[in-house]
């Protein structure tokens, strides 16, 4: 007997099985596991119902292997194509100021914008450990949504792996973007010359000690939360009055110090900074205190360091400072000749002394 | 910070340095033949370099670095035997971060982690005690470092340990203590010191009578110091108010947080849970008799070297290093042969280049700059408000 056949006594429930089939049914488990790496209909639940669902834009709607970009629709832009790529893992994956989901928004976005690209769009893979639950999963993709409204970009491509308990921390998060850079602009940590300015857009280590006393290790209360937020518009804004600005890096890992280490050795220039200028919030100070950390050298996930020519310092600091991105931002130091390659600090006490780069990790001393 | 920045005044700090000056031009010193302090702690050292006091203060006093990194005066060998118990299988080694990077005589615990070992890293011996109870299959063990200090936090956890029963958590101890080393150094004729700044934490636990013996027989001054810049320069001041006067005393500028007699509750957890060894080795410093702490018998289920073989390794230190002189003072960071060549932080080949409280990193990471000859290095005289 023929079984698709209209006269089957078995046709409505087939047709019912092949409903099922084509719908994109909403994920209904409440922890992820191995089957929504698999690559069969709980993977494609699990993309169509989170990813496509939360992110929610016509390129990835297409649900192709890949984003397709016209290159017409960028070329309006400018005329380089930036294009950068970076992983994040955190833990905790939810901490005050933001979670892993809007970080690896920010964060990517963050890093095309200091180029001074404007940020079109990303790719978004996701490593996810068996047994995350669900919710979490949908929390995360739907914070990167927002983050990437608030940055006008796009998440347009993506990936899921699904890993045996164990084999990864919760939920690893992957983001490449491209953005395009406007004709005429040339940032660059080679670009530095005696004199110039050194600016930061506001309070320093705020991510670095959220996240230290986020992980509950120390016992500590306090109301710091992360800095975590896109720069792009902030960096427009001082690009549009200013297109000379020489060089801008976000401060990530390794702080403002490394930074500025960087583009004293790229540059082959010294850099000398006030103590007095640095803004540091008095409770990271606090917890900086305790630890034996030293706040130059905390993560950021919303500040910036720019160069710009001194004649030009005041006018991208008073920029800076009606933006609502960079409204504690300051003037922390200048770019200097020699001693070539090195950073360092005039001391609160009128004293010397060289700002290096971390060997490794800031270890918190014994006593 | 209320507490932390009054002490970092430099207004108050100008009005310190120039009440130095005038004291120092009183005495018979010059910079050929300085007056020599040494601070035995390494929170000193580097504050002392953090804040440049070196190059504000006269020519003729010199601040000799001295051993009170709690790490710097960890032996090879017993950091070979850590690692070994870390090793072990079915353990989890506990230990502060500051240790992970010291290098033994073939890894560092650091090493040790990434070839499988299960290093962690705590902030506090409670920790280690909070991870042994969340893992009974596995052999907690920590790393018992530090001076007086940390060693009532450590007396207290096992303590704790043995009141909840905890059979799965034991210590690898390795607490020394400040008096005896400080003895050892003043027995040696390489050095020549004249008085001391004496340990600000250390010194809230065992108060301030342990040291009255370095000015009774060894005649030297002692001033208990905080660690903050004004607390270091006043700490000075007062030294040389002793040597203007005549006088050799124990003194005690840190009086916010030190008392004659310290913590009554952290000395009795102390005596209750160790006894002092018969000797213990000491890197550059070699054996110190009665210097170092050990777990007593009624404790001895929570004695990592009771429980497990422990090799006791005895390990030269590498040829290059030349550690032991720079913890003694004999010689400055930048004097030492393999300084900023082959023993950086990068690659350390001694203790004093790894932790941040030693006195090579501490020169390396903020001292270079007259090395790197740069013109504008203040002037004495240059104290700015």
């Amino acid at each position: 007997m023929n079984l698709s056949s209209a006269n089957s006594p078995q046709h409505p429930i087939l047709q019912k099985l092949e409903q099922a089939r084509c719908h994109h049914s909403q994920v209904r488990d409440s922890n992820i596991t191995l089957a929504h790496g698999s690559g069969g209909k709980a993977m494609r639940d699990l993309i169509e119902d989170i990813f496509v669902g939360s992110f929610d834009n016509p390129m990835l709607s297409e649900l192709e292997d890949q984003a397709r970009i016209s290159l017409a629709s960028l070329i309006t832009f400018g005329d380089r194509l930036a294009f950068t790529t970076d992983s994040y893992i955190i833990d905790p994956i939810f901490f005050p100021g933001g979670n892993i989901g809007n970080l690896a928004v920010n964060g990517t976005v963050n890093d095309l914008a200091v180029s001074g690209a404007k940020p079109l769009y990303l790719s978004c893979a996701m490593i996810i450990e068996e047994g995350l639950p669900v919710k979490t999963l949908r929390q995360v993709a739907q914070s990167m949504k927002t983050a990437a409204d608030v940055a006008v970009v796009q998440i347009v491509t993506g990936d899921t792996k699904v890993v045996n308990r164990g084999s990864a921390d919760q939920l690893f998060i992957n983001t490449t973007g491209v953005g395009i850079i406007r004709k005429g602009i040339s940032l660059s940590a080679h670009n530095l010359q005696p004199g110039d300015a050194v600016l930061v857009n506001g309070y320093l280590g705020d991510h670095g000690t959220a996240i230290t006393v986020a992980r509950g290790e120390l016992a500590l209360d306090s109301t710091i939360i992360s800095d975590c937020q896109p720069l792009n518009s902030l960096v427009e804004t001082i690009l549009d009055i200013c297109p000379e600005i020489r060089a801008m890096r976000d401060a990530t890992r390794g702080g403002v110090a490394t930074v500025l280490n960087e583009f004293a050795l790229s540059s082959q220039v010294g850099i000398k900074l006030k103590e007095s200028s640095l803004p540091v919030r008095e409770e990271v100070k606090g917890v900086c205190e305790l630890l034996g950390l030293d706040p130059f050298y905390l993560a950021n996930e919303g500040k910036l360091v720019v160069i710009v020519p001194q004649s030009k310092a005041e006018l991208v600091l008073a920029a800076m400072q009606a933006h609502p991105a960079g409204e504690n931002a300051c003037i922390i130091g200048e770019v200097i000749d020699s001693p070539s390659g090195v950073v360092f600090m005039e001391t609160l006490f009128g004293t010397e002394r060289i700002v290096d780069l971390l060997v490794g990790d800031q270890l918190p001393r014994i006593c | 910070m209320k507490y932390v920045t009054e002490f970092r005044n430099p207004a108050k700090a100008q009005a310190l340095l120039t009440e130095i000056r005038r004291l120092s031009q009183l005495l018979p010193i010059n910079s050929a033949k300085p007056l020599k302090i040494m601070e035995i702690c390494g929170g000193h050292t580097h504050s002392i370099f953090k804040y440049g006091l070196e190059t504000v203060l006269p020519e003729s006093i010199e601040l000799i670095h001295g051993p009170g990194c709690p790490v710097c005066v960890m032996p090879r060998g017993r950091l070979d035997d850590a690692i070994t118990l870390a090793e072990q299988p079915d353990v989890i080694f506990t230990t502060f971060g500051d240790a992970m990077r010291v290098p033994g005589s073939q890894k560092s615990l650091l090493q040790a982690k990434a070839q499988q070992a299960d290093v962690r890293m705590v902030y506090s011996p409670l920790d280690a005690l909070k991870i042994a109870k969340e893992n009974l299959d596995k052999e907690v063990i920590f790393f018992g470092i530090g001076f007086e200090t940390t060693a009532p936090s450590t007396a207290l956890t096992i303590l704790q340990a043995k009141a909840e029963g905890i059979t799965n958590f034991s210590l690898f101890c390795n607490h020394v203590l400040v008096v005896p080393a400080l003895e050892a150094l003043l027995s040696n004729p390489d050095l020549q010191l004249d008085g001391f700044i004496g340990p600000g934490h250390v010194s809230a636990v065992i108060g301030t009578e342990p040291y009255q013996i370095i000015a009774d027989k060894y005649h030297k001054p002692l001033v208990i110091s905080g660690f903050e810049p004004l607390d270091i320069l006043q700490s000075v001041w007062m030294l040389l108010q002793q040597f203007i006067e005549g006088r050799c005393e124990v003194e005690n500028q840190y009086t916010r947080l030190v008392n004659s007699v310290g913590n009554r509750v952290g000395l009795e957890a102390i005596a209750k849970v160790f006894t002092v060894r018969d000797r213990f080795e000491w890197r550059g410093l070699g054996e110190i008799v009665q210097s170092g702490l050990k777990i007593r018998e009624q404790y001895a289920q929570f004695d990592a070297e009771v429980k497990f073989v422990v090799p006791n390794r005895q390990v030269a230190d590498a040829k290059a290093c030349q550690c032991g002189e720079i913890l003694k003072g004999v010689l400055k960071p930048w004097q030492c042969k393999v300084f900023g060549t082959a023993c950086t932080p990068e690659n350390p080949i001694g203790t004093c280049m790894v932790s941040s409280e030693g006195a090579c990193a501490a020169y390396y990471k903020y001292g270079r700059l007259s090395i790197l000859g740069k013109p504008s290095q203040p002037k004495k005289s240059q104290v700015s408000v």
